[in-house]
């Protein structure tokens, strides 16, 4: 079995290397990416660390409180966007339309 | 279920949502028949996991924030090689070799309940070489960098956010390939000296061990791996 996990792994690295090497871009780009990314981690978390064996209640308590990230995830995106509008408004002649006076 | 108390509760788990719950609502252990060791090495993981999410996080942001265009990854971390320049070539070859570490450990975990000292011996040995080439050829990399001018507050090629985010993301990946790779050379002399055959005080550590240290072990190596899967992803490859 770890042969085999082995092998996948390398052949799902290969796989993204190639998505950089070959310059594919925009959101195939990324999609490819992010899909590769979460199936080693999968394969990683569930055959290598063993935790398609482990009993359900321990599984629960290690996989669900890292999905709070992802709540990080959306409040970071969020303000990062408004940040970059405010800097691009106010720091820089982007042509963009100057803020509305309060 | 009746409110006599069952004889000897069982150790098989029940199913979904009830083994959960009764778990639990056991009043004793919650993680009945696994080793303390282990679920104490996944709390520490899960904190670890909050720690790397949140850097690479904070680097999300911090890139989809500046006004000024990022460095491009494949350029910055090219190597040349055959006279033309090989995009990310070092950092996929570090891949692979973390990746194959990775693999020589969980053969070493599955030795090593099998008793088989001499093999699980080798394979640690294997796993801890493979972990030092890997924070070799990262100080090459961050030696190389360093040489091109990547500062944490600067660089030739753009955002001033790079150096920073570059070197705190790898620089703590980094320490925790290095801080495995010693404990990985402390596990393995146990297991050569036979300790965790017979449950002798230890090597450099005073504790009575048994095989389940290597897989605990394995857990914290595993987890490195899967953080430098995250990393290649977010940082190298967007």
């Amino acid at each position: 079995v770890y042969f085999k996990i082995w092998g996948l792994l390398f052949v799902l690295s290969i796989a993204s290397y190639m998505v950089d090497y070959l310059q594919v871009q925009g959101l195939l780009r990324w999609s490819l990416i992010i899909i590769f990314m979460l199936l080693k981690a999968g394969l990683i978390v569930a055959v290598f660390m063993h935790m398609k064996w482990e009993r359900l209640a321990l599984v629960y308590v290690i996989v669900l409180p890292p999905l709070m990230l992802l709540v990080l995830l959306g409040i970071g995106a969020i303000e990062a966007g408004y940040t970059h509008l405010t800097r691009a408004t106010f720091f820089e002649q982007t042509g963009l339309p100057p803020a509305p006076p309060h | 279920m009746s409110h006599e108390a069952s004889p000897a509760a069982p150790l098989a788990p029940s199913q979904g949502m009830q083994g959960i719950v009764a778990d639990f609502s056991s009043d004793q252990r919650a993680f009945k028949g696994v080793p303390w060791g282990k679920p104490m090495m996944w709390i520490f993981l899960v904190s670890d996991t909050f720690i790397f999410g949140t850097f690479l996080i904070s680097y999300m942001v911090v890139r989809a924030s500046t006004t000024v265009p990022w460095p491009n990854p494949s350029v910055v971390f090219s190597l040349p090689m055959f006279g033309k320049d090989v995009p990310l070539l070092l950092i996929a070859i570090m891949t692979f070799v973390l990746i194959s570490s990775s693999g020589t450990m969980a053969l070493a975990v599955n030795y090593g309940y099998r008793k088989d000292r001499k093999t699980t011996f080798w394979l640690l040995v294997a796993t801890a070489v493979l972990g030092a080439t890997f924070v070799g050829m990262q100080a090459f990399e961050w030696t190389k960098l360093i040489m091109e001018g990547v500062r944490p507050w600067g660089n030739p090629w753009g955002a001033a956010q790079f150096g920073s985010a570059f070197f705190m993301i790898t620089g703590f990946h980094g320490t925790h390939v290095t801080i495995g790779v010693i404990f990985l050379i402390i596990v393995a002399m146990k297991v050569r000296r036979g300790d965790l055959d017979h449950q002798r005080h230890g090597f450099l550590t005073g504790r009575r061990g048994n095989y389940e240290i290597v897989e605990t072990m394995g857990l914290y190596w595993h987890f490195v791996d899967l953080v430098w899967v995250f990393i290649f992803a977010f940082f190298y490859l967007w």
